[in-house]
């Protein structure tokens, strides 16, 4: 246990360390920060001293060496545009994106689960058909159109929902929140159901074939066998044997939703990761996305390395020592 | 097979005619309405794509053609020179229709060449992991395990953040976060047509590797190959969509759907709808046709619901 996990913690720093590379040579190599920075009136020894500031006069394998040397610090160097560091840029954005992403996952649950329950239960009627024809349509529905028409139907139409922000927030554990209030929740409710929708979609499919699978288990038929009411089978004995496989896809989805939270924040003008990201794409803010992506990178690390060893502790079965 | 009796056909004719997988295949997958009607709408919508310039009532592109006064008309309105624009105008005055079928063009090349180009890789890769074994096989499957574990969308935006705009360089990205399904896929099907006795055969007539892996064990590979192919299509389509709708995708003069749609989004907010919505249906609408055929092709291809 303790040698397959100190070998995927260094198979980790591994990835971390070719991936900063990759990013660094990516970002540093193409384009040139200068032009845009420096205003095209500064005379040369204005750009000059700027680049010097900069430390863009340097060789890039030395800009490297700095730039992971200060890493390995937790400076991820500043932006350029903000003049702020940047991993405070992006850490100070961190809690709305992980409250529009759990929140779209909380609803995914919450309305994925009774739809693909019923759809299972009954696959033969008209109400599971329609299900899982809306499941095929939210695999489908580009997610940034989606989030269109819902401002257009709730925001501008029918007027019920703010379309931009995040509202009003309230301080909790040093941070703010939207959840915490009601113009908060208004403000998170078409965002959250905007990203939820490819989620929805899963959880329901999971759901059905989970149900379906489960329910021609000996167990299932010895439940019913013993004369237990349909309510306490479905409830308790299929329900909590389909919520492993479910949860655990959930959980692994939370870092392609973090991911995915990109499109929806820039719709939604939602003030998170994902929208600075973009942002800072279109004015080459550099050093915010080197540190942008290299969150990222070291997040879905973690992410991975943590399902891994869930795997193994939920299912026996899964050996960690494996292939070796 | 009713018209064709024994007495004129000869009898291995007979098995070779009706039988062939291909044959099967085709009446297999005719047997569904709903994939029938998915490659129906999906051949209307590529002929449409394909005749662009001959079909549509205005050449989008040609500034000739526009006029501003004829801005953001609504649907069905008739503009300065008497056309009737049946689903509005942009804010240049270009008639919408026009420009979603000019758009649609853009979205299936980008869609269906980053997807070739893709398969064309990811089979090679595929292909070379399972035949080569060993460390070419682990280097490569390391790879592909790499790229699976991220999210396409970021790693999409990663390599077009590097490389900047433009048609070329969203097929680009495509590519290059597409790949790994293909080399995944084939790589599975490989390893079990590789211990076949007719690729045995090749290798004692000494064949050319080259020759054995793509003339006798890719054309084995192929059918999970065209599902996964099917399907990845519609997702290179909508992930080009997206991209172009973030403003990191097409540029601006060669608008595809996503960003017609990013164009009617300023728009949405005093009301004038038509601009983001109908790209968004005729994305919607291909992306779905795609994807209804891409599902009943599993099913057909997968021996193991095979009855």
């Amino acid at each position: 246990m303790t040698v397959y996990l100190l070998r995927r913690l260094l198979q980790a720093l591994l990835v971390m360390l070719a991936m900063s590379l990759i990013v660094f040579v990516g970002v540093y190599a193409i384009g040139d920060p200068v032009e845009i920075l420096i205003s095209p009136d500064a005379d040369q020894m204005e750009r000059e001293r700027a680049i010097k500031a900069l430390g863009l006069d340097l060789p890039l394998w030395q800009q490297y060496l700095t730039f992971l040397f200060r890493a390995v610090q937790g400076d991820l160097g500043r932006s350029f545009v903000f003049n702020e560091p940047a991993l405070q840029l992006i850490l100070q954005k961190m809690p709305a994106t992980l409250e529009l992403a759990v929140g779209a996952t909380f609803m995914a649950v919450l309305i994925g689960l009774p739809l693909g329950l019923y759809a299972g239960l009954k696959p033969d009627s008209a109400g599971s058909k329609a299900i899982m024809a809306g499941s095929i349509l939210g695999f489908s529905l580009p997610t940034f159109w989606v989030g269109l028409m819902l401002i257009m139907v709730f925001a501008v139409q029918l007027g019920w929902l703010p379309s931009t922000g995040r509202g009003e927030t309230a301080q909790f554990l040093g941070l703010r929140w939207s959840f915490l209030t009601r113009d908060g929740i208004a403000h998170l409710i078409m965002p959250a159901v905007n990203l939820s929708l490819f989620k929805i979609s899963l959880v329901v499919r999971l759901t059905r074939s989970g149900v379906r699978e489960t329910m021609l288990m000996d167990y299932v038929k010895f439940a019913r066998a013993k004369g237990l009411s349909p309510r306490r089978v479905t409830y308790v004995h299929v329900f909590k044997n389909i919520l492993i496989p479910v949860v655990t896809v959930v959980g692994l989805e939370l870092g392609s939703t973090i991911a995915f939270s990109v499109v929806t924040e820039s719709i939604f003008a939602w003030p998170g990761m994902g929208k600075l990201i973009i942002d800072s794409i279109n004015v080459l803010d550099r050093p915010v996305i080197v540190a942008y992506l290299m969150i990222i990178v070291m997040m879905f690390i973690v992410i991975n390395l943590a399902v891994d060893l869930l795997y193994s502790t939920l299912d026996p079965r899964v050996r960690l020592e494996g292939k070796s | 097979m009713s018209d064709i009796t024994a007495d004129t056909v000869p009898v291995v004719a007979l098995v070779v005619k009706d039988e062939t997988p291909f044959r099967r295949f085709v009446s297999e997958f005719f047997a569904s309405k709903i994939a029938t009607s998915g490659l129906i709408v999906f051949t209307i919508i590529a002929v449409l794509a394909i005749l662009a310039p001959w079909i549509t009532p205005q050449n989008p592109y040609d500034l000739a053609q526009l006029d501003i006064m004829d801005g953001r008309l609504e649907p069905g309105s008739v503009g300065g020179s008497g056309m009737t624009h049946w689903l509005g105008t942009d804010d240049q005055g270009r008639d919408m229709l026009s420009g979603i079928i000019y758009g649609l063009r853009i979205s299936l090349t980008v869609g269906i060449g980053s997807a070739f180009i893709a398969s064309l890789v990811g089979a090679s890769l595929g292909l070379l992991a399972a035949y080569g074994g060993g460390r070419t096989d682990s280097l490569i499957m390391r790879l592909v395990d790499l790229q699976l574990s991220f999210p396409t969308i970021l790693a999409a935006l990663m390599i077009l953040a590097f490389l900047g705009k433009g048609v070329g360089n969203v097929v680009i990205a495509l590519v290059i976060v597409e790949w790994a399904y293909y080399a995944r896929t084939v790589r599975g099907s490989a390893l079990v047509e590789r211990r076949r006795e007719y690729i045995e055969a090749a290798q004692c007539l000494a064949l050319p590797t080259r020759r054995i892996l793509f003339r006798h064990l890719l054309p084995n590979c192929l059918p999970p190959l065209i599902v996964v192919g099917t399907i990845q299509v519609a997702r290179a389509i909508a992930l080009e969509a997206t991209l172009s709708f973030l403003g990191l995708g097409v540029p601006i003069t060669e608008p595809s759907l996503g960003l017609l749609i990013a164009n009617g989004y300023e728009y949405m907010l005093s009301g004038k709808y038509w601009i983001s919505f109908y790209p968004g249906i005729a994305l919607l609408v291909t992306i779905v046709s795609i994807n209804l055929m891409g599902d009943h092709l599993r099913d057909v291809l997968n021996p193991r619901l095979k009855k």
